[in-house]
Formats: C-alpha cells, sequence, structure tokens
C-alpha cells in the first residue's frame, strides 16, 4: 500500500472513530439539557415541600425525596463498614492464595448480578424470611448489599495507592499491623474511600428495580414514622407516574426527573471534586 | 490489652472480607429456595421452553421460552449497536483524542453512567419511542428496536471504560514498534494494538451485553412487555427482568406464580454468573 | 559484649535462596559495615535482625538469630522492631508532621503525655543533628525538608523509640556529599551508645566509619573482620577483587 493510501485510510478510519465518540456524547448531552430545559419550569417550593395531590397529577414529590434519603443513608450505614473491612482484609491481610481469588470472583458477581434480581433477594430474605415487612429496613439492606462491590472495589484501590515503604517504616517502628492501618493507611486513603462511597449513594439513589418489592409504595402522603414503615422512593415515583397513571401533566414528569437526576449526578459532581482536591494535595 | 483489642479487630476484617463470598452464597441459595418449589407442577424443561407465560389464567402456564426470547432478541439487538460503537469511542478516547478532550470525554461517559436507569427509560419514552413509531410506521413504538437503541445506550459506559482501560494497559513499546518500522498510527492501533488488547475488549463486550441482560427499569418502560414469541424486532417484546419487575408486586407471596418470578431469577443470576466469570477470566489472562 | 549471635541462617524468597549458611556474632558499641554487590543478601541479613524480612508473603528461614542472648523469634515482633530500629536507603518520611514523625513510635506505645513527648522529640531531633533547623517547624510537614534533612529525621525517628541496635541500609545513597558527611557524623557519634549496622554500597564509606566490615557474595558471608585489617589485607581474593574496584 502507498504511502499515500495508507494516510487517506487514516483519515477514514479517525474520522469514523470520532463519530462513534460523537454518536455517544451529543445523545448524553441533549438527554441532560432535555431534562434541565424541560423539568426547570416544575420546580418550586411547593413542588419539592408539598406531598403528591390530585392522584399524583399535581402537588410535590416531598415525600418520595424523604424516602429515598432514609433509603440511601440505611444503605450506606449498613454497607459502609463491612465494604471497608472487607477492602482491608483485600488490601492488608489477604494472601495470594485460592481464597482471594474466590472472595474477587464473589465481589465481581456481586456487582454483575441484576437489580431486579436484588430485589427478589431482598423480598425472599428481608420481607419474607426475616418479617421485616416491605420497610425501609428491608429497602436499605438490599441496597446496601448491592453497593458493598462499589464500596469495596473503591477503598481497596484507594488502600493499596499508599506506597508500601510508609508500611514498612511504621512496623519498622515496632507498630503492630493495625495500628499501622490505622494510623498511617486509612488516613492516606481516605479520599478514595470517600469517593467510592458517594459513588455507592449515587447508586444507591438511582436505583428501582431492589426497591419495587422491598419498600417503594405506590402512594403514601405521610412520611415514615419508624425503619418498619414502607416510604414512596423517588425514583420508583418517577416510574409511576410516567408508566402507571394517567393524563400526568409532562411538567411534573420532566420536574421528578430533574430532581432524580440532579441528586444522582450532584453526588457524583461532589465524589469527583473530593477527588480532584486530594489529588492536588497529595504528598508523597 | 492492646494485642485483645487487636485480635478481634483482626477477626472482625476477616469475617467482612469473607462477606462477598457470603452474600453471593445466600442470594443463590434464597433464589433456589424460592424458585425450585416451581418444579414441582412444572418440569424444568417446559418451564425453560414452554411457549405461553399465563402466570394467572387457570392452570397457570408457565413457560419463559416467550421472555428468553424477548431478552434475546433486545440483547441482541444492543450488542450489534453498542459493540462497535463503543469500542471505537474506546479506541478514539484511549488513541486519537487530545490529552484535555479525553478527560471530558471520559467524565461525559460517567455521566451517561451515573444517570438512574428510570430515567433513561423515561427518556426514552419520550423521545426513542415516538421516534420508532414514525420512522417504522409502527401502531406502537414500544417494540424490541426501542428496547434496543435504549440498551446499547446504557451499555456504552461499560464497553467504553473496560475497552479503553484495555488498550491503554498495553505496553507503549508494541506502538512505538510498530511506529518506528513505518507504519501509520491507524495501521499500529488495529494491526498492533487492537490484537494485543484483544482479551480485555472482548471482556468490555461481555460485561456491556451483561449489563443489558440484567437492566430492567428502562426495558420494562419502553418494550411493550407482551409476553409472545417475537418475530420481528418491531415487534413489542417482554424480557426476562421486565417479567420479574412488572408482575411481583400482584403475585401471591408463596404462590405458584411467586414460585416461578423466583425460578426466573434463577436464570438471570445463572446468565450473569456465567458472563462475569468468563470476563473476569478474559480481564485477569496474562500475556 | 557479643549483641548478636546469628548461626547457620538461611533466608529464602520463595524459590531464591537469599542468604546461606550465614554464622556471624555482632558486637556491642560498634559499628559493622556490611558490603558487597547488589544482590549479594546484605539488605536480606539487615532485614533479618529486625525481623523486617517477614513482611513479605514467601519468606521462609532456617538457623537462628539470638538478641541479647534470646532467640528474635521468641520475642514479640513489635519489640524487636522497637529494640532495633532501621534507617532505610531512602529517605523515608511518613506523611505526618516533623513532630509527628519522630513521636510516631512512642505514640505507638501508648505515650499519651505531650510534654514527655515534646522532651522526647527534641532529645531525638538534637542527637541527629536536626533541631536547630527544625525547631520552630515541628508542626509543617515533613516532606517540606530537603533530601539530607528528611533522612536525619528518620534517623531521629528511629533515635526516639531508644533502641539498643540501629541498623542503616544503605542510608546515603540518595544523598549527596555534604549530607552523606552529616549523616556519617551523626553514626560515628552514636557509636557510644548504640551497635550500628550499616549496609553500605560504598566501599569508602565502609573504610571511613571503621569498626569491623563483613563482605557479603551471592548469599554468602565471604569474610569479615576489622576494617583496617581488612582494607589492608584481606584474607579471600574476591575481597581483595571487590574493595580494589576489580568488580561490584
Amino acid at each position: 500500500m502507498s504511502k499515500k493510501n495508507s494516510q487517506r485510510t487514516q483519515k477514514i478510519a479517525f474520522s469514523l472513530l470520532s463519530l462513534a465518540t460523537l454518536l455517544i456524547v451529543i445523545p448524553v448531552g441533549l438527554i441532560v439539557i432535555i431534562i434541565i430545559q424541560k423539568g426547570i419550569p416544575a420546580i418550586n417550593w411547593q413542588f419539592l415541600s408539598d406531598v403528591p395531590r390530585q392522584g399524583m397529577r399535581a402537588g410535590g414529590i416531598f415525600p418520595a425525596i424523604v424516602g429515598t434519603v432514609y433509603l440511601v443513608l440505611g444503605a450506606i450505614v449498613f454497607a459502609l463498614p463491612i465494604g471497608l473491612l472487607a477492602a482491608i482484609y483485600l488490601s492488608e491481610y489477604s494472601k495470594d492464595n485460592y481464597l482471594t481469588r474466590i472472595i474477587k470472583l464473589a465481589i465481581v458477581n456481586l456487582a454483575g448480578v441484576p437489580s431486579v434480581v436484588y430485589g427478589l433477594f431482598g423480598l425472599a430474605l428481608f420481607v419474607v424470611f426475616f418479617k421485616f415487612g416491605a420497610s425501609i429496613l428491608s429497602g436499605s439492606l438490599t441496597l446496601g448489599i448491592m453497593i458493598l462491590p462499589i464500596i469495596i472495589t473503591a477503598s481497596r484501590e484507594a488502600l493499596e495507592s499508599v506506597p508500601y515503604s510508609f508500611r514498612e517504616v511504621s512496623r519498622s517502628l515496632g507498630a503492630s499491623k493495625w495500628q499501622t492501618i490505622r494510623h498511617i493507611v486509612l488516613p492516606n486513603a481516605i479520599s478514595g474511600i470517600i469517593t467510592g462511597t458517594i459513588l455507592g449513594l449515587g447508586r444507591a439513589t438511582g436505583e428501582t428495580a431492589p426497591i419495587l418489592f422491598t419498600v417503594a409504595a405506590f402512594y403514601l402522603p405521610q412520611l415514615p414514622a419508624s425503619i418498619f414503615d414502607q416510604a414512596m422512593a423517588l425514583p420508583y415515583h418517577l416510574y409511576v407516574i410516567s408508566t402507571q397513571v394517567p393524563n400526568v401533566d409532562e411538567k411534573v414528569r420532566y420536574g421528578t426527573a430533574l430532581v432524580l437526576l440532579v441528586l444522582a449526578l450532584f453526588m457524583n459532581l461532589v465524589a469527583i471534586i473530593i477527588r480532584y482536591q486530594f489529588r492536588k494535595k497529595k504528598k508523597w | 490489652m492492646r494485642k485483645i483489642k487487636e485480635f478481634i479487630i483482626e477477626k472482625l476484617i476477616l469475617v467482612c472480607g469473607l462477606a462477598s463470598i457470603f452474600f453471593v452464597a445466600m442470594i443463590f441459595l434464597f433464589l433456589l429456595k424460592e424458585g425450585m418449589n416451581v418444579f414441582q407442577t412444572v418440569s424444568p424443561f417446559k418451564f425453560l421452553f414452554g411457549k405461553s407465560w399465563y402466570p394467572i389464567s387457570e392452570p397457570a402456564q408457565l413457560g419463559i421460552l416467550p421472555l428468553i426470547l424477548g431478552s434475546l432478541l433486545v440483547t441482541f439487538g444492543a450488542a450489534v449497536i453498542s459493540i462497535p460503537i463503543g469500542v471505537a469511542c474506546a479506541i478514539y478516547i484511549a488513541e486519537v483524542a487530545p490529552q484535555n478532550m479525553k478527560e471530558i470525554l471520559k467524565s461525559g461517559i460517567e455521566l451517561l453512567a451515573a444517570i438512574p436507569s428510570v430515567v433513561l427509560g423515561f427518556i426514552g419514552m419520550v423521545t426513542i419511542v415516538p421516534w420508532v413509531k414514525n420512522i417504522c410506521h409502527l401502531p406502537t413504538g414500544l417494540s424490541a428496536l426501542s428496547g434496543s437503541i435504549m440498551l446499547a445506550f446504557m451499555a456504552m459506559p461499560t464497553i467504553v471504560s473496560i475497552a479503553e482501560d484495555a488498550l491503554y494497559s498495553v505496553p507503549k513499546s508494541y506502538k512505538e514498534g510498530a511506529l518506528a518500522l513505518g507504519a501509520t498510527h491507524w495501521q499500529a492501533i488495529h494491526r498492533v494494538m487492537l490484537p494485543a488488547a484483544s482479551s480485555g475488549i472482548l471482556a468490555a463486550v461481555m460485561l456491556g451485553i451483561g449489563r443489558v441482560i440484567g437492566e430492567t427499569m428502562a426495558v420494562m418502560m419502553i418494550t411493550g412487555n407482551s409476553a409472545v414469541i417475537p418475530h420481528s424486532i418491531l415487534q413489542p417484546v417482554r424480557t426476562l427482568t421486565a417479567t420479574i419487575a412488572a408482575e411481583m408486586g400482584e403475585a401471591v407471596v408463596g404462590s405458584e406464580h411467586y414460585f416461578a418470578l423466583f425460578a426466573i431469577g434463577i436464570v438471570l443470576f445463572i446468565i450473569s454468573f456465567a458472563i462475569n466469570v468468563t470476563a473476569d477470566l478474559f480481564l485477569h489472562k496474562k500475556r | 559484649m557479643i549483641k548478636f549471635n546469628i548461626k547457620n541462617l538461611n533466608i529464602w524468597f520463595g524459590h531464591i535462596h537469599a542468604l546461606k549458611d550465614v554464622t556471624i556474632d555482632i558486637t556491642a558499641n560498634e559499628i559493622l559495615s556490611v558490603i558487597g554487590p547488589s544482590n549479594s543478601g546484605k539488605t536480606s541479613f539487615l532485614r533479618m535482625l529486625n525481623r523486617l524480612n517477614e513482611l513479605s508473603e514467601n519468606f521462609k528461614m532456617g538457623g537462628e538469630v539470638k538478641f541479647a542472648g534470646r532467640n528474635i523469634n521468641d520475642m514479640d515482633a513489635e519489640l524487636v522492631r522497637k529494640k532495633i530500629g532501621m534507617v532505610f536507603a531512602l529517605p523515608l518520611p511518613l506523611p505526618l508532621s516533623i513532630f509527628d514523625n519522630v513521636a510516631y513510635g512512642v505514640k505507638m506505645y501508648g505515650l499519651k503525655n505531650r510534654k514527655k513527648q515534646q522532651e522526647i522529640v527534641e532529645k531525638a531531633l538534637k542527637q541527629a543533628y536536626l533541631w536547630d533547623e527544625v525547631k520552630d517547624r515541628l508542626q509543617t510537614s515533613a516532606f517540606k525538608l530537603s533530601g539530607g534533612q528528611q533522612q536525619r529525621l528518620c534517623i531521629a525517628r528511629t533515635l526516639a523509640v531508644e533502641p539498643d541496635v540501629i541498623l542503616f541500609d544503605e542510608p546515603c545513597s540518595g544523598l549527596d556529599p555534604i549530607s552523606t558527611a552529616k549523616v556519617e557524623e551523626a553514626m560515628l557519634k552514636l557509636k557510644a551508645n548504640y551497635t550500628i549496622v550499616l549496609v553500605t554500597n560504598n566501599v569508602k564509606q565502609a573504610a571511613r566509619v571503621g569498626g569491623k566490615t563483613a563482605f557479603f557474595l551471592s548469599g554468602e558471608l565471604i569474610e569479615v573482620d576489622k576494617t583496617d585489617k581488612m582494607f589492608t589485607a584481606p584474607q579471600d581474593k574476591r575481597t581483595d577483587d571487590y574493595i580494589s574496584g576489580k568488580f561490584g
């Protein structure tokens, strides 16, 4: 092939590659813009602070926001300690053996289980077997197990990025293994751990399938009083008013979608900013 | 005293380290515990290959073939769209895009991954569904095709980020060697980089497909949910995941229908398990 | 007085036989320089003395190491490391303030009294000839110090836990000649109160600090003797070749 020919091939190939990239990136931008543009008119104080009215065709989405906040907080309270300790195990204690391989494979699988299967699992274990009923507790635990792999993976990466020499120096001064982890490794991995946790929060905020049968209420104007109560949740509410309730004003749907999108993206944004800030300050 | 405290902490760490195994096992066990009951009334063969799904008729007909085919059709469509575009985008980001552009594109892809699936489903309902209806002159745009387009989009972040990682981890010397021999950048990419990253790219594709098969909400909102064996991609279909999500709310705990939905869960679990284990093997295959 | 009795010490990392049948005594209040080309096993030898090798996953050993008459494997590992301090090849401050770096060891040993900590930090920094340079900025990050200062900080950090023995693992390999001179000066002064084992790539450094010298090659201890004697009349041809720079 002549030089000229291969140059032309390259030009064509690169144009196709950039076209493919545009095919992904432009719709992403459009989605965000459409939702913001059409959702903004719906957003006002009443929409954010009132209960749904007229069969969810008017009023606000306050109970759904509160429900989602409870669920997400519950999930993180459950998943963060387990996930962090599991990450410490993998990064600091595990040996390169069969057991470790199985643990890693289990994490990969946990991350890959379809979200609706988590819903089934939560239903069978928490709602029916433990008799928690459809409740914030059941929903939070289900979401918590679902985001566990996110927290483990991110925390483990953060822990492993702390230079090995710090551990060695600390041990050489007579500090025990746990003291080394507690005083040297964890403080220097904290940004990665927080980032992972927030990404987990973002994921839990948007998931619908795991809460369908474990907690989500179709319509529940009063706020939940305890963790054994059902609750409305934002993603499920969006699903309901988009598909189950006829003649809902488009504005209300877009407004709900916008609030959900903002919550999910806001967490990601916070995570990105934290990561960036800590990287800038990184001392080694 | 300090020793005792540390002993307890280290045991706790070990227990949490094993938690993932425990939860995967628990998920599978509880799916089995509930799902196996359905095989008292239906044989596994009839369940998997039965042609009709009428769970609330008397007697109930619990054949999930239409649902399996629905999932396969939507997944196939999504794969056809997302694999070439996703891999091309990964190559563009890894090799062609200038440095600052790279970061922006990566954030864009991350942004896509962060959009909740129910939001994408909603957007699909108000955009893709009417387009498909108008362009293909269908009575309804709620079809396998709409689902495929939406799911292709949702698989992109997985495919792009893992494939990009795979390309990135190809040693620099490979590419430099090719360029030194007078190859153009593109020749270096498709003759050297792509083959070298092939197992990672394959894993990316598999995990993307895994994402598609497991996706629930968006699919349920835009594929039309009719549980019949599809003959064309323009027909409405119902997937395995959507069936569970749509029907579990009405199924009575302990009923045959309830058990059947768990049995579908077993099928999904096994599929995702197989995909993830294989993809993991590809990812860790050392050259 | 003998500090360490080491008998038939063998070390493996996986399939690599890093040290072969090493038998040596180390005298108290003296500097023992350990020389040899890279991969001769000298660092593995050094890290054996404070049980740091066992942090590596595939480490195995045979033979015995006695410290002040007791087998170190029968002692508490953390206590061994407290008694036998170590200064690493590169300056490795912990990502903490200057003060917290020096106080790290004693804090881990449960000393909470702030005033006591301050006394210990000041004393250790003075011993390492760093006090005057850092006394006004003890709370700033240790990473703000120059390379030579960082290495002296690491010496101070080791001294702060009041060890009996200090192990130096090529402590000047990353330093310029002036910083090297300062570190060597500190080492010579420390000899009065501590037993010092110095691993060095620099034959001239071994000659300068005196005491005894041990020569390792391919995991074997070839020769150990008074430094003066070794440098003037080595027993083994290989020692002579190495010292005179024929290989290395």
